[in-house]
C-alpha cells in the first residue's frame, strides 16, 4: 500500500518529526514501512523534506491501518498528538424523503446508507484528488469514481456511486436468486450464486455487495443524478463471494477483514462533498439503516476486563526497572481509542473502538500495550529450566545411519516429496498404496512419493545429463502410503550410485552390498542374510538382492532394471537401493563388547579349489561355519577366477583361492593340529562340490 | 682467504669469540655443500678432522696456545660445538651414501593422493543440526510431526478459523478426494511446522520445551528464493512463568550462538494467528557487522524469523485434550524459522532449487 506523508500530515498538524523518523517509529510499532521514496524529485532532493511516499506492508489483522487516516491515528498515539477531525460538513438538502432502502439480510448487511445528489456534473477530477492520485500512480477515471476511491484511501471505507436514473424503485439488499445475472464493472457477465449478497433495486441486481458495482448502473459522462452508497457488510459473506467469483477488490479486501461500523455516514459525506464541487445539490433525507444486533457486536460491543498484572505476567520485565505501569498502559489504550473505566486493583473495564474489530480479548490489549510501548524496550531474559530433555526415540539411530553413510562416501541429497504416477506404481513397496494429490504442483508431481527411489533415480539421471558421471547419493526422508482417507508416513532411505563413485572401478552390486553390510553392522542383530527372493520390478533380476535382518526385510538393492534405465535414457548402469528405516529403527544399536585377544600365533593357510558355477559362496560359507571349528578364526575368498578361456579352469567352473586363519586362545597350534583342521576344511569344501587343485 | 691460513682472533670477549667461530662455521658449511660422492665425503673429513692436517685441530691449537687462561674454557666449549656440527654433517652424508640405492625407487610425490572422499553433508541438514544442537544445549527436546496434516491441526487449532483471510497467505497442497469430508478432517500438506505445537501439547502437560525441524509445503510458484518444498524449525516453550522477555532473551541467545556473539537482535510487531503478541525478528547483518552489504540489502539488518507468545485460543484448543493448558495459569512462546533461508545465507547459496536438485556439483562443495 502506498501512503503520502503530506496526506498524513494533513491529519496531524502537530507532527514535527521527519518522514524517516516517522517511518522508523511506525515500523517499530508494527505498521511496517518497507520503503521511503522522496517525492521532491531526484535532482538536488532535500533529504530532510517531509514529502515522501511510503511503501507500506500492513498485516492482515490491521485493516484499520490500511488507509491514511488510520496510519495518522497510529502516529498520533505514538507521539501523543491530536488528530484532526475529518471534514464532513454538507450543504443543506432539498427537503423530501430519502431514497427507500430495505435490508433483507440483516445478518450480512449491518448498515446501509444512501444519499441522493442531483444535478452534478461528471468530469475529470481536479485539485487535490488529481494531484495525490498522480503521486500514488492511481488511475483517474471521473470525479464521481475518483471520489469514492479517494475516500477509501483516506479512511478505508468502501463506497459506491450509482447512476440514480438506472435504479428502479427501492434499494434492496438481498441474496441473489438462482440464475440471476449481473455484469460487473470489469465487464464480466456473471451468473450469481444464491449465496451472493447483492445490492438490487425492485427489478434487478445492481452490484455484488461489498465486492464490485454493476456495469449498467455505473457512472457515465451522461450521469447527472447519483446515489451514494456507504455500507457495512459481514466479513465472511464478502470473503466467500470474492472467492466464488475470483474477484478480489480493494472493497472486498477491507470488508472481509472487518470494516468500521461507524464509518459509512462519514464516508458518504466525504464523497458527497467532492461530488458537489462540480455543482448540484443533495435531495431528500440521508437514509441510514442500522441493524441494532450488528451494531451491538461491532461498534458498541461489550467492554472487556483488563488487568495490569496480566500485562506483567505475559510480557515480563522492561529495561526500565519500573516495568509497565498502570498509567503507561492506560495512556496507550486511551490513545488507541479505548475507553477505560478503572475498577479495583489496577483492573479496568475497557470499551473498544469501532474501527478495531481485531480487539476482542484482554490479550489483544496486552499486545497493543507491548506494541506501542516498543518491543525492544523489554529485557532479554532466559527462562529457568524445568524438566528434562527428551530425545526422539530414533534420533541417535538416524544420526548413526547418516554418519555411517557419509563416512562410506555417500553424499546426502534431498528430492521432491512428490512423484509421477508411473513412478509411484513402479516403486511403491505395496501395490496400489500410493496417495494422489488433489492440486499437484505439476503433472510429474501427482502422487505423494511411496518411496524415496523416484527422487533418487531422477537425481542420478539429472547428474548423468549434466555429465556428472560418478555419483553416490542417499536421501533420508518421509515416504507415504495408504489412501486419501488416511495417509501413513514412514522414515525411509534411498541410496543410488553410478560410475566411479568409490574409486577407480565402476560401481557394482558389491559396493552397495558392502555399504549396507557396514551400515547394518551398526545395529544389534542375531542374523543378517541376503537373498534374491521376491525382488521388486525396478531391480535387475540377476544383480539384486534383499537384505534381511533378524528375518525382517530391511532393504532391496541392486542394479536398476535395464529396461527402466533405458526408458529413462540413462547412459550407464545405475545401482539403487531402498532401506526400510522404520524396520531398521526397531533394532537396537549394537553395543560393542570387547573380547579376549589371543596371545598365541595365528597361522594362515590357503586352499585352491575348483567349484562348479552352481555352488554359491553362501554354500561354501555355510559348510565352513557348519564345522563349528573354534580355531578357524576367519576365512575369505582371496581370488576368484571365472575365465572360461583359461586352460586351467574347465567350462562351467570357477577357481577359488580361499584364505583361512587358525588361532587358539589357549595355546600355540601344533603342526599336526593344523593339518587336521585343514583336512576338515577341505572335506567340508569337497562335500559342497569343491575339488582341491594340485599345487 | 687461503684454505690453510689460520684466522686471527681479534679479542677474547664472548662476542668476539662468537664472531670468530661463526666465520669458521660458515666455512664448514661452504665446504660441505657438495657431499654427493663417497670421495667428496672423505675429502671433507680429511680437510676438517683429519688426524694429521685437520684444519679444526690446527685452528684450535693456534688459538688455545696464545689465549689467556681465563679464555681457554670459552674457546674449548666453542670448539666442541663446532666439532659436533662437523660430525653431524659427516653422519648425514654417510646415511645418504647408504640410502643411495633407494633413490632409484623414488616416486613423484607431486602426483595427486589416493583421496578417499567421505560423502558431503547436505547444507540444509547441516544447518538444521546446528540449530537443533543450539536449542538442545538450552534444554530443548527434539520432536517430529507428520508432513500430511488435517486442516484442524494445520489451521483451525492454530486459530486460523475457516474462511479467515490469514489462510490466504499459506496456499495449501491438498491430498486428492477431500471435498466431501468436513473441513477440519481434510488432509493437506502441512504449510508450516506449527501443527507440531498442538500435537506436542496434546500429548504432554506443561512444562514443554521443544524444537521441531521438518519439511513443509506450499502451493507457491518457485523462484530463486521460493520453493514449494522447504524446511522450518519450530520452537515451543510453555511453563507457568514464561514471558515475552524470555522469548526475546531465548532468541537473542540462539542467534548469537548461530552467528556469533556480536550479532544483535531486534523485534518488530507482526501478526500470526497463533501468537499474540507476535513479532518478526531481525538480526544485525553478520556479514558486514551492520554497516550494510549486498546480503542485507544495505540495511544492516536481516529478517530471520517469526515468533510470539502462544495465543490463549491455541491453549483453548489444546485444553480440550490437556486441561493443564489453562491460559490463566500458564503462558508460553513459540517461534519458527526457515532453515533454507538461514542455510542460503550461511553458505552464500543464491538459488534455493539447487538444494532439492541432487546435483552433485552443488552438494560436494559442502564436504
Ligand atoms: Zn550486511
Amino acid at each position: 500500500m502506498k501512503v503520502l506523508t503530506t496526506w498524513l500530515r494533513e491529519y496531524l498538524p502537530g507532527l514535527n518529526v521527519s518522514d524517516r523518523q516517522l517511518a522508523d517509529d511506525l515500523t517499530l510499532r508494527g505498521i511496517a514501512v518497507d520503503g521511503v521514496f522522496d517525492l521532491n524529485g531526484a535532482a538536488g532532493a532535500d533529504l530532510g523534506a517531509n514529502d515522501s511516499l511510503f511503501e507500506m506492508d500492513i498485516t492482515t489483522n490491521r485493516v484499520d491501518a490500511m488507509n491514511h487516516y488510520g496510519i495518522a491515528r497510529e502516529a498520533a498515539t505514538i507521539y501523543g498528538l491530536m488528530l484532526n477531525p475529518l471534514e464532513t460538513l454538507l450543504p443543506a438538502a432539498k427537503p423530501g424523503p430519502g431514497h427507500p432502502v430495505r435490508i433483507e439480510e440483516p445478518a450480512l448487511c449491518g448498515r446501509f446508507t444512501a444519499r441522493v445528489l442531483r444535478g452534478i456534473r461528471v468530469q475529470p477530477s481536479a485539485g487535490i484528488i488529481a494531484q495525490r492520485f498522480a503521486l500514488l500512480e492511481q488511475k483517474l477515471i471521473s470525479n464521481a469514481v475518483d471520489a469514492t476511491n479517494y475516500v477509501m484511501l483516506a479512511i478505508g471505507q468502501p463506497t459506491h456511486a450509482f447512476d440514480l436514473d438506472k435504479i428502479e424503485g427501492a434499494i434492496v439488499i438481498r441474496r441473489a436468486r438462482k440464475g440471476e445475472r449481473l455484469k460487473t464493472l470489469d465487464e464480466i457477465e456473471r451468473t450469481l450464486d444464491p449465496e451472493d449478497l447483492i445490492v438490487a433495486d425492485e427489478k434487478k441486481p445492481l452490484a455484488l455487495a461489498g465486492v464490485m458495482g454493476g456495469w449498467d448502473s455505473r457512472i457515465t459522462p451522461e450521469t447527472t443524478n447519483v446515489l451514494v452508497e456507504a455500507a457495512w457488510f459481514d466479513q465472511i459473506s464478502i470473503r466467500r463471494a470474492s472467492k466464488r467469483h475470483l474477484l478480489h477488490t480493494d472493497a472486498s479486501h477491507r470488508f472481509e477483514r472487518g470494516a468500521d461500523f461507524n464509518a459509512p455516514p462519514v464516508a458518504s459525506a466525504m464523497v458527497s462533498r467532492f461530488l458537489l464541487e462540480s455543482g448540484g445539490h443533495i435531495e431528500g433525507d440521508f437514509i441510514d439503516v442500522v441493524i441494532p444486533e450488528v451494531e451491538a457486536r461491532t461498534a458498541t460491543r461489550s467492554s472487556i476486563s483488563f488487568a495490569v498484572s496480566e500485562v506483567r505476567r505475559i510480557l515480563g520485565p522492561t529495561d526500565d526497572p519500573e516495568g509497565i505501569t498502570a498509567s503507561t498502559a492506560e495512556g496507550i489504550l486511551a490513545g488507541l481509542g479505548c475507553g477505560l473505566q478503572a475498577q479495583a486493583g489496577e483492573i479496568y473495564d475497557v470499551t473498544l473502538p469501532s474501527w478495531r474489530l481485531d480487539l476482542e480479548r484482554e490479550i489483544d490489549l496486552i499486545e497493543e500495550v507491548a506494541r506501542v510501548y516498543g518491543y525492544n524496550r523489554f529485557r532479554n531474559t532466559l527462562p529457568a529450566f524445568a524438566g528434562s530433555v527428551v530425545e526422539l526415540p530414533w534420533a541417535e539411530k538416524e544420526s548413526v545411519v547418516r554418519h555411517t553413510l557419509l563416512a562410506l562416501g555417500w553424499t546426502e541429497a534431498i528430492s521432491s516429496t512428490f512423484c509421477a504416477a508411473a513412478d509411484a506404481e513402479l516403486f511403491a513397496p505395496q501395490p496400489n498404496s500410493a496417495v494422489a494429490m488433489g492440486n499437484p504442483l505439476n503433472e510429474e508431481a501427482g502422487m505423494l512419493r511411496p518411496s524415496l527411489l523416484p527422487g533418487m533415480v531422477n537425481m542420478l539421471a539429472l547428474n548423468l545429463n549434466r555429465d556428472v558421471e560418478d555419483a553416490a547419493l542417499y536421501e533420508m526422508g518421509t515416504a507415504f502410503s495408504g489412501s486419501t482417507e488416511k495417509v501413513d508416513e514412514r522414515p525411509a532411505l534411498a541410496i543410488g550410485a553410478t560410475g566411479r563413485a568409490f574409486g577407480s572401478a565402476d560401481v557394482d552390486f558389491y559396493d552397495l552390498k558392502g555399504s549396507l553390510e557396514s551400515l547394518l553392522a551398526k545395529f544389534a542383530s542375531r542374523s543378517l542374510y541376503f537373498d534374491a527372493l521376491l525382488l521388486p520390478a525396478w531391480l535387475h533380476p540377476g544383480r539384486s538382492a534383499r537384505a534381511a535382518l533378524d528375518g525382517s526385510t530391511v532393504a532391496y538393492f541392486g542394479q536398476l532394471h535395464p529396461a527402466e534405465a533405458e526408458r529413462r535414457k540413462l547412459k550407464q548402469p545405475v545401482y539403487v537401493g531402498e532401506i526400510y528405516l522404520d524396520r531398521l529403527y526397531k533394532q537396537a544399536l549394537g553395543q560393542p563388547v570387547a573380547r579376549e585377544l589371543s596371545r598365541y600365533q595365528a597361522v594362515r593357510r590357503d586352499y585352491s579349489l575348483l567349484f562348479p558355477d552352481s555352488v554359491s559362496w553362501a554354500a561354501i560359507e555355510q559348510a565352513l561355519n557348519g564345522l563349528n571349528l573354534v580355531e578357524l578364526r576367519s576365512f575369505a575368498p582371496s581370488e576368484v577366477l571365472r575365465d572360461a578361456k583359461s586352460e586351467r579352469i574347465p567350462a562351467g567352473h570357477f577357481s577359488l583361492l580361499l584364505g583361512a586363519v587358525f588361532q587358539s586362545n589357549e595355546r600355540t597350534l601344533r603342526e599336526e593340529e593344523l593339518q587336521q583342521f585343514s583336512r576338515r576344511v577341505i572335506d567340508a569344501l569337497e562335500a559342497v562340490g569343491g575339488k582341491l587343485r594340485a599345487g | 682467504m687461503s684454505e690453510d691460513a689460520i684466522p686471527q682472533l681479534s679479542g677474547y670477549s664472548e662476542a668476539e669469540l662468537d664472531r670468530a667461530f661463526a666465520a669458521i662455521s660458515r666455512e664448514v658449511a661452504a665446504s660441505a655443500a657438495g657431499l654427493q660422492t663417497p670421495e667428496a665425503v672423505e675429502q671433507f673429513r680429511l680437510q676438517w678432522v683429519g688426524r694429521k692436517q685437520g684444519r679444526l685441530k690446527a685452528i684450535s691449537d693456534a688459538w688455545l696456545k696464545s689465549a689467556p687462561a681465563s679464555a681457554k674454557k670459552l674457546i674449548g666449549q666453542r670448539f666442541n660445538t663446532l666439532k659436533a656440527e662437523i660430525e653431524q654433517r659427516l653422519d648425514a652424508a654417510d646415511s645418504t651414501k647408504h640410502d643411495g640405492a633407494f633413490h632409484a625407487d623414488a616416486i613423484d610425490i607431486t602426483f595427486p593422493g589416493g583421496r578417499r572422499n567421505p560423502g558431503s553433508e547436505h547444507p540444509l541438514i547441516k544447518t538444521l543440526n546446528e540449530l537443533v544442537a543450539i536449542f538442545q544445549r538450552m534444554g530443548y527436546s527434539v520432536g517430529v510431526g507428520p508432513e500430511v496434516e488435517t486442516d484442524y491441526y494445520n489451521f483451525e487449532s492454530l486459530n486460523f478459523p475457516p474462511g479467515h483471510p490469514a489462510r490466504d497467505t499459506q496456499d495449501t497442497l491438498v491430498v486428492a478426494n477431500q471435498d466431501r469430508k468436513p473441513l477440519r478432517d481434510r488432509l493437506i500438506m502441512r504449510t508450516h511446522t506449527s501443527p507440531v505445537q498442538i500435537h506436542t501439547m496434546e500429548q504432554q502437560p506443561p512444562p514443554v520445551r521443544i524444537v521441531i525441524p521438518g519439511k513443509v509445503h506450499r502451493n507457491d510458484a518457485a523462484d530463486a528464493t521460493h520453493s514449494p518444498i522447504f524446511h522450518q524449525l519450530e520452537g515451543l516453550c510453555v511453563d507457568d512463568n514464561i514471558t515475552f522477555s524470555d522469548l526475546k532473551g531465548t532468541l537473542d541467545h540462539a542467534m548469537k550462538e548461530l552467528f556469533g556473539s556480536s550479532v544483535k537482535t531486534r523485534f518488530f510487531p507482526s501478526f500470526f494467528p497463533f501468537t499474540e503478541p507476535s513479532a518478526d525478528v531481525q538480526i544485525s547483518c553478520p556479514f558486514c557487522g551492520g554497516k550494510g552489504c549486498r546480503k542485507c540489502k544495505y540495511s544492516g539488518w536481516i529478517e530471520l524469523l517469526g515468533c510470539g507468545m502462544v495465543d490463549p485460543s491455541v491453549f483453548g484448543f489444546v485444553a480440550q485434550k490437556q486441561p493443564a493448558y489453562d491460559p490463566k495459569m500458564i503462558s508460553g512462546f513459540a517461534f519458527g524459522m526457515g532453515i533454507d533461508r538461514i542455510a542460503m545465507m550461511k553458505y552464500g547459496i543464491t538459488d534455493i532449487s539447487l538444494m532439492y536438485s541432487g546435483d552433485l556439483r552443488f552438494l560436494e562443495q559442502f564436504a
